[in-house]
């Protein structure tokens, strides 16, 4: 059984030779991989495998990791390279594909939830959806940012960009999120200020 | 008041909201937004929108995700860290190698000049097409010299395949 050890003693058992303990790793981050991923890539089907093969390639290089930066970093650095290679390698899909997903999602509030839950599932969706419709770059600042617990200069070594270059990146995102949020949720946007 | 462009006082006001100002920046920043109607509006707008991103949510993969991972890293042995494999001294060779060559033709260069030559004519009243490159070439030290670069370079490129193909074997070929 592992009980929840940082990331560098899990991976010291790794690398070790359990590994059972790189099961902890990736329930640690599946979730923050595949967000990611799901900005590049916009089908869950290509998204999840992509994912898993970010998990296998980051467990067969592992002794690569030197420690030096923290593993999320390491690994949403894989991650953007892998999902540029998978982009380069298949034909980029048409951009009005995720429409469909993009409006699904911010439509997707359950019924039998209290009025104040429904308020808050609805900001969540109105919140995702709009950033679903960002440009994979300006999506994956604000997520690495946000949820990722990046600082500006992580996010610059996972993105291979000037730290510089990322705050003014984030700083346009979040402009360009919130021309989106008034442009396509503008009575969920009233709630929300 | 110094006057800042709208995009300016956001670009402020996101630097302090995401608190990356200094001390006195800081305080600058909150005293602007307390006492001017502009910046405090321009604050509750970009804080609000803050704090709704930081409502979103990170999307799920499918339930077997990790067993799906954990059956598919079973397959595998972790690779041996890239500096232990790489063997340093092979670089430096092949950078000796290519050093050598250079200098060996920079000295053979030099020692073909006739120092003694008057300098009235430049470079360019030299007929390039009138040089004899047979010498160069029907000298038996410098073709001994090329052919023994020519079997170095051989001999460490075989070493360099050798292992790569090692280090494959080792980490694909590893199917348990």
């Amino acid at each position: 059984m592992h009980t929840e050890g940082s990331d560098m003693e899990l991976i010291r058992q790794v690398l070790g030779g359990d590994q059972n303990a790189y099961g902890v790793l990736v329930d640690r981050y599946k979730n923050f991989v595949f967000t990611i991923v799901l900005r590049y890539i916009k089908s869950r089907e290509d998204a999840e495998e992509v994912s898993q093969d970010i998990f296998v390639k980051a467990y067969r290089f592992l002794s690569d990791y030197k420690g030096t930066a923290k593993f999320s970093t390491w690994l949403y650095t894989i991650t953007t390279t892998s999902c540029i290679t998978f982009l380069r390698k298949k034909r980029p899909e048409n951009a009005s594909l995720d429409d469909e997903r993009v409006f699904a999602a911010a439509d997707e509030v359950d019924g039998g939830m209290s009025a104040n839950q429904v308020e808050q599932k609805s900001r969540i969706a109105t919140v995702n959806a709009a950033i679903n419709m960002l440009s994979p770059d300006d999506a994956q600042v604000i997520t690495l940012f946000y949820k990722g617990e990046q600082t500006l200069e992580e996010i610059a070594q996972i993105m291979g960009k000037e730290p510089n270059t990322v705050k003014v990146q984030l700083h346009r995102a979040r402009g360009r999120l919130k021309e989106k949020m008034e442009k396509h949720f503008a009575a969920e946007v009233k709630d929300l200020y | 008041m110094k006057a800042y462009t709208n995009e300016e006082m956001e670009m402020h006001i996101w630097e302090y909201i995401d608190g990356q100002l200094s001390g006195d920046e800081r305080q600058r920043i909150s005293e602007l937004v307390a006492s001017h109607a502009a910046w405090k509006s321009k604050y509750a707008e970009l804080l609000a929108l803050h704090q709704g991103i930081d409502l979103a949510e990170l999307d799920q993969p499918s339930m077997r995700f990790t067993r799906n991972v954990m059956e598919e890293i079973a397959k595998y042995h972790i690779a041996p860290a890239t500096r232990e494999y790489i063997n340093k001294k092979i670089i430096w060779s092949i950078a000796g190698f290519f050093v050598t060559i250079i200098l060996a033709f920079v000295v053979y260069g030099i020692s073909q000049v006739d120092w003694s030559a008057g300098t009235s004519g430049g470079l360019f009243d030299t007929d390039l097409r009138s040089v004899d490159y047979s010498p160069l070439f029907n000298n038996t030290y410098i073709n001994f010299f090329l052919m023994a670069n020519v079997v170095a370079a051989l001999f460490l490129l075989d070493r360099v395949l050798s292992q790569k193909r090692k280090n494959f074997h080792r980490s694909s070929g590893s199917v348990e």
